[in-house]
């Protein structure tokens, strides 16, 4: 297979939508928390219990959407602990993020192998089926590359385009970017900074929860603890490329997902003669590549990491 | 809002006060904030609050409008009281607060700035539209023209400033506080903000400024409420009092600002030969001729944002001239600033919080900051404390750097104090130049009296002086000759002797070259 016939294979284009899906969920909740002005390390641990309390859920007779539901739920949990830590007690939120991590990926391999006794070979759900879409899926090339994904991806991406008009096209929105670019001001504004961080933080960890159980219930049909690989970390890293702006995440998303697919591809087309592991690295050094081009003209939220305390300035 | 109203000076009518404050008080630990402060506000009224920093103005602005919970007294709006520290209640009942550091976001546009918060957060879209009329309307009545979707952080100050005006009057503030309104501002800015407030209070709006510049209280006010020690001293009509008295009251002894006596000029110690600087292809300063002499002090008068902030760094070693040269002595001016240093030249940078001293850091770090490699201060690559910390204490003692001790973090210093810190550190050792910029910007009378003296000391003393600064007053009393900057460029001199309003006014405005008598070659003085 020649390199760049890669691109006319209609099962790439599938596979990075399939890829990008986690990344989208995880980068929009980060994005949102860090627009509220506290940057949520907790995220590669939250994406972890999200997919091991999803996939518990489904495992133990719940409906996949419900699955989703109880992945949400556990995120929103771990966001409120997070709040508790950084917005009330003002901790730092890169120490409080990152022990929310190791936390939070200890805790569900814990509990994972409390409720799961280990057997040969890990149990399995039966995950999200592809969604036919009368007339888009019959499409030739197109339907197979765009429209045989499962239901949570197609939520992915409306996700990005309902949170993008949030932020820009409502009060709520606009209240949480003053948050994070000036609570002071938002606070002489009668918008109360100390809500929205909480409340920005719970809705965006409920988003990692998701891009987790994602992963359980749809990608694959089992949990590793190990599954969740840095993902988490890239999105820290999609947040700063897409400027904090949920259009550019998706963007974002979509165009590591798509390193990442095309290596994997790459893989098998150059075989042996180059060391896999370079092609691993593919994705994550265009990542920092685009980071390096994209982030020098990024507007970071002015009072991101900062915590705030009322009338102190 | 209420009909327009067309009076001034309307205290002591028998209609009730739009604001009353009745016997404030606040503690914060030991610190007596403010005492049993009592003061009333009249429609249409300019109230001036003035006093020193650390009176207790800030504290009293801060209660009024919801940020602290007073321990005693109460605020009255028309009438009915205000529920102690909410903002919220505070700006439902029309009181609008400019604050000294702007509570604005420059992330976000004029408009997204102005709206936060005044439409309910569930609404399912934001109504700019009705948003962007109202904000238009205010504009044109009040004359704060200001583009609404323009990035905030594109502005220049005293549009960030019209912005926050903007805020507090679309949430139909009738009462607006400011506070130090023109300490960030250029003079021209402040003008056109008097103006600004004239007009709303002849609509009918009650305005209280906080300041400590006399000129502009006694320009602005109607009425002015002197403040010290945290309580009321005085209150005088502005009609009926004069600066000396009011800064008699405010510093609660007489203070006058020391001025220049002759003195003879020495040799030449710097001297500048078609100095220009040209950052990112955009000239800032253009062929500079200059000369000062020991004992004489050269004052740079001009608008902000002329060059001056250029001319500082070039003179002080932050920067290297693009072409031309700087000469110390006759020599090539030395390059880097620990060299300089080394060299006798002393530096009062234009933002003391900034380039001056870093709040973080102890008096003594701060104090040898500028030679941390001298051989003074360092024995075998370690900091060497103990002569550190004792400069530090002799700079404390005769610069009287009040509330300072070598070991104390120099962020708990006031402006004023952190002044003479940073005086201390330059004149300690009797520089033989001494740049200057702003050097008063944001003080009170009492440190400017006392910075004035210790300028003029050096000066005494043999250093020849670079004055940069904005207050003309300032410049007229402390400088022999005065040249004006206009778009990077210098003025011929003038005397200080010689110097009027007038004649300041059309150097500053760049207007030398119709003036024959000053056709003469550039730096031939």
């Amino acid at each position: 297979m020649e390199i760049l016939d890669i691109f006319a294979s209609a099962g790439l284009w599938a596979a990075v939508l399939r890829i990008a899906t986690p990344l989208i969920f995880g980068t929009l909740g980060a994005l949102l928390c860090e627009r509220s002005g506290v940057l949520n390390l907790g995220i590669e641990g939250i994406m972890t219990f999200g997919a091991m309390a999803g996939w518990l859920a489904v495992y133990n007779g719940a409906d996949l959407w419900m699955g989703l539901l109880v992945a949400a739920l556990c995120g929103a949990l771990f966001g409120l602990l997070h709040a508790a830590l950084t917005v009330t007690l003002g901790l730092s939120q890169h120490v409080t993020g990152l022990g929310i991590t190791l936390f939070a990926s200890s805790l569900s391999y814990f509990l994972f192998r409390l409720i799961v006794p280990i057997k040969g070979t890990p149990p399995t759900i039966v995950p999200f089926q592809p969604i036919d879409i009368p007339g888009l899926s019959d499409l030739p090339f197109v339907g197979p590359a765009l429209f045989t994904q499962t239901a949570p991806t197609y939520l992915a991406i409306a996700l990005a385009v309902v949170l993008g008009y949030v932020l820009f096209f409502t009060p709520l929105g606009l209240a949480v970017r003053m948050t994070g670019e000036n609570p002071h001001a938002a606070e002489a504004q009668g918008v109360n900074p100390i809500t929205v961080r909480y409340g920005a933080i719970m809705a965006g960890s409920a988003l990692m929860g998701v891009g987790g159980a994602f992963l359980t219930l749809s990608a694959f049909n089992s949990f590793f603890p190990t599954m969740i690989q840095g993902r988490g970390w890239v999105c820290i890293a999609l947040v700063v490329f897409s400027s904090w702006r949920p259009s550019r995440a998706l963007l974002g998303a979509l165009l590591f997902a798509l390193f990442d697919a095309y290596q994997l591809r790459l893989q098998t087309a150059v075989g042996k003669a180059v060391p896999y592991q370079l092609f691993l690295m593919v994705p994550y050094i265009m990542s920092i590549v685009a980071l390096v081009v994209m982030a020098r003209r990024a507007r970071v939220p002015q009072a991101l990491m900062q915590a705030y305390r009322r009338g102190e300035r | 809002m209420g009909p327009p109203f067309s009076g001034r000076g309307v205290a002591g009518m028998s209609e009730t006060p739009v604001l009353r404050l009745s016997g404030i008080s606040k503690r914060f630990g030991d610190t007596i904030a403010n005492d049993a402060v009592s003061i009333d506000l009249a429609r249409g009224e300019v109230l001036a609050l003035l006093g020193e920093n650390g009176a207790g103005k800030t504290t009293l602005m801060s209660i009024l409008f919801g940020h602290y919970t007073p321990d005693e007294g109460t605020v009255e709006v028309e009438g009915r009281a205000l529920p102690p520290g909410r903002p919220r209640a505070a700006i439902d009942a029309g009181v609008g607060m400019v604050h000294q550091h702007f509570s604005l976001a420059a992330n976000l546009t004029v408009l997204e700035n102005v709206m936060t918060g005044t439409q309910s957060l569930w609404r399912a879209k934001s109504d700019t539209a009705s948003a962007r009329r109202k904000l238009a309307e205010i504009a044109d009545r009040f004359g704060l023209a200001v583009d609404p979707d323009a990035r905030l952080g594109d502005l220049s100050v005293g549009e960030q400033q019209r912005v926050e005006i903007l805020k507090a009057l679309y949430n139909d503030a009738r009462i607006l506080i400011l506070d130090e309104p023109t300490a960030v501002l250029t003079n021209a800015e402040a003008e056109r903000l008097f103006s600004t407030l004239r007009e709303m209070a002849r609509q009918g709006l009650s305005l209280i400024f906080i300041s400590h510049k006399l000129n502009e209280v006694l320009a602005a006010a109607d009425r002015v409420v002197v403040l010290r020690g945290g309580k009321v001293v005085a209150e005088r009509q502005a009609a009926a009092t004069t600066k000396e008295e009011l800064a008699e009251l405010m510093v609660g002894r007489q203070v006058a600002r020391p001025k220049r006596e002759a003195g003879k000029a020495g040799d030449v110690v710097l001297e500048a030969i078609g100095a220009s600087l040209v950052v990112d292809g955009v000239p800032r300063l253009s062929d500079l001729n200059f000369q000062i002499r020991a004992g004489e002090t050269l004052g740079i008068i001009g608008v902000s944002g002329n060059g001056q902030g250029q001319l500082a760094h070039l003179v002080s070693g932050l920067s290297a001239a693009t072409a031309g040269e700087l000469r110390l002595f006759g020599e090539p001016i030395p390059t880097g600033v620990e060299a300089l240093v080394e060299a006798g030249v002393g530096r009062i940078p234009e933002d003391r919080n900034t380039e001056g001293a870093i709040g973080e850091m102890t008096l003594w770090e701060n104090a040898i900051l500028e030679r941390v490699r001298s051989r003074r201060f360092s024995k075998n690559g370690f900091v060497d404390r103990a002569a550190a910390r004792a400069f530090a204490a002799t700079i404390i003692k005769d610069f009287d750097v009040r509330g300072g001790a070598p070991d104390r973090r120099t962020r708990l210093l006031s402006g004023g104090n952190m002044q003479k810190l940073i005086l201390g550190r330059n004149l300690h050792d009797q520089p033989k130049l001494l740049i200057a910029a702003q050097p008063t910007r944001g003080l009170d009378e009492g440190a400017i009296a006392a910075v004035h003296t210790r300028i003029l000391e050096a000066r005494a003393k043999g250093a020849a002086v670079l004055l940069i600064s904005e207050d003309l007053d300032e410049v007229l009393s402390l400088a022999d000759r005065i040249r004006a900057i206009v778009k990077g460029r210098l003025s011929p001199p003038l005397a200080a002797d010689e110097a009027n309003a007038q004649k300041l006014g059309l150097m500053m405005a760049g207007d030398w070259n119709k003036d024959s008598q000053h056709g003469e070659a550039g730096h031939a003085l």
